[in-house]
């Protein structure tokens, strides 16, 4: 096997000659900017520069996984409020709509930095509670969505015009891929079926 | 007129992509989909139910961009295909946050399941 140099494995589009990167421990390089942002810190700003229309489109982005997260919070509260789950998978719920609620938190509050308006949860959401009898159903569902948020992300990281941003949501899509794993491995599933998410 | 022409070759191009589609296999792409949308019911993207030979940007009470409101698109299997590929340099200004689908047979697949639920009862019930 061919020993390959460490930057082979770092995703190309971190800018490796910027003086902002920051080590994490030896196992992963962030840029200031996504820290900043998954920090929450108010000096986000704008590390990547883009033009107004760009900038937008950015925060229709976010927009758009804040309304995605903000429907799996609330489906992860019927699931926790649906009775059907025992402690161990209610534990697990609670635990990832908290992960939910931090990912929300953090997209509205980087809309607001940006000049946008972020959205506002919806006064109701369409669940198929009738489908969910047992728990195993209600787990099966919850991994749905989390595999659903998975391509998502997938689909939007390369929309992103400030890299620095799309390097966070990056960072949310894999918090959301360990969501899926868990679930199913609860659900007695192969928790990883394939080598890559589409 | 330029962009009507383009529009117009692809258009006549596109039925090369439809000689094998399998709605199985769409079936399981459409799970790239299910982070926004559901087949019968709105979510954070309207629903796929009744997708082909619908105007975009009409089913009731969704929120759309102008961009898709106003664009004078009727859905089809040659429609989609030009919009997945790439939705946001086919439709500026539309919200949907997705790269596309570059693949010719996914997109070929995924069209197939579309069509294939469109109006099937068991799937496209109302809730």
């Amino acid at each position: 096997m061919t020993k390959k140099n460490a930057s082979t494995f770092i995703p190309k589009f971190v800018d490796l000659s910027r003086r902002s990167m920051l080590s994490l421990g030896g196992k992963g390089i962030l840029s200031a900017g996504a820290v900043a942002l998954l920090s929450g810190s108010e000096t986000l700003a704008l590390v990547n520069p883009a033009s107004a229309d760009e900038m937008n489109e950015d925060v229709q982005f976010l927009n758009a996984a804040l309304g995605a997260e903000q429907e799996a919070i609330a489906a992860y509260q019927v699931g926790a409020e649906s009775g059907l789950l025992g402690k161990s998978a209610l534990d697990l719920a609670v635990q990832f709509q908290g992960h939910h609620k931090e990912h929300a938190t953090l997209l509205a509050k980087t809309v607001t930095q940006l000049g946008g308006k972020a959205v506002a949860p919806k006064m109701d959401y369409h669940f198929p509670v009738e489908k969910l009898k047992t728990e195993a159903d209600v787990l099966g569902f919850a991994a749905s969505l989390e595999k659903g948020a998975v391509s998502a992300y997938l689909g939007a990281v390369p929309l992103f015009t400030n890299r620095d941003l799309a390097q966070a949501a990056a960072s949310i899509l894999g918090d959301e891929a360990m969501h899926w794993a868990v679930l199913r491995s609860a659900l007695g599933q192969n928790p990883v079926p394939s080598a890559f998410m589409s | 007129m330029f962009r009507a022409s383009l529009i117009a070759i692809i258009f006549w191009l596109s039925p090369l992509m439809a000689s094998s589609a399998d709605s199985d296999r769409g079936a399981r792409l459409y799970g790239r989909c299910t982070g926004c949308h559901s087949l019968d019911y709105d979510r954070t993207g309207p629903r796929h139910c009744g997708l082909i030979g619908r105007k975009a940007g009409a089913v009731p009470g969704f929120v759309y961009s102008s961009a898709m409101k106003n664009s004078s698109i009727l859905w089809s299997v040659q429609t989609l295909d030009v919009f997945l590929q790439n939705p946001r340099a086919f439709m500026p200004g539309n919200r949907m946050p997705y790269a596309g689908i570059k693949n010719n047979q996914d997109r070929a697949d995924l069209i197939a399941f579309l069509v294939a639920a469109n109006d099937d009862p068991k799937q496209c019930a109302q809730p």
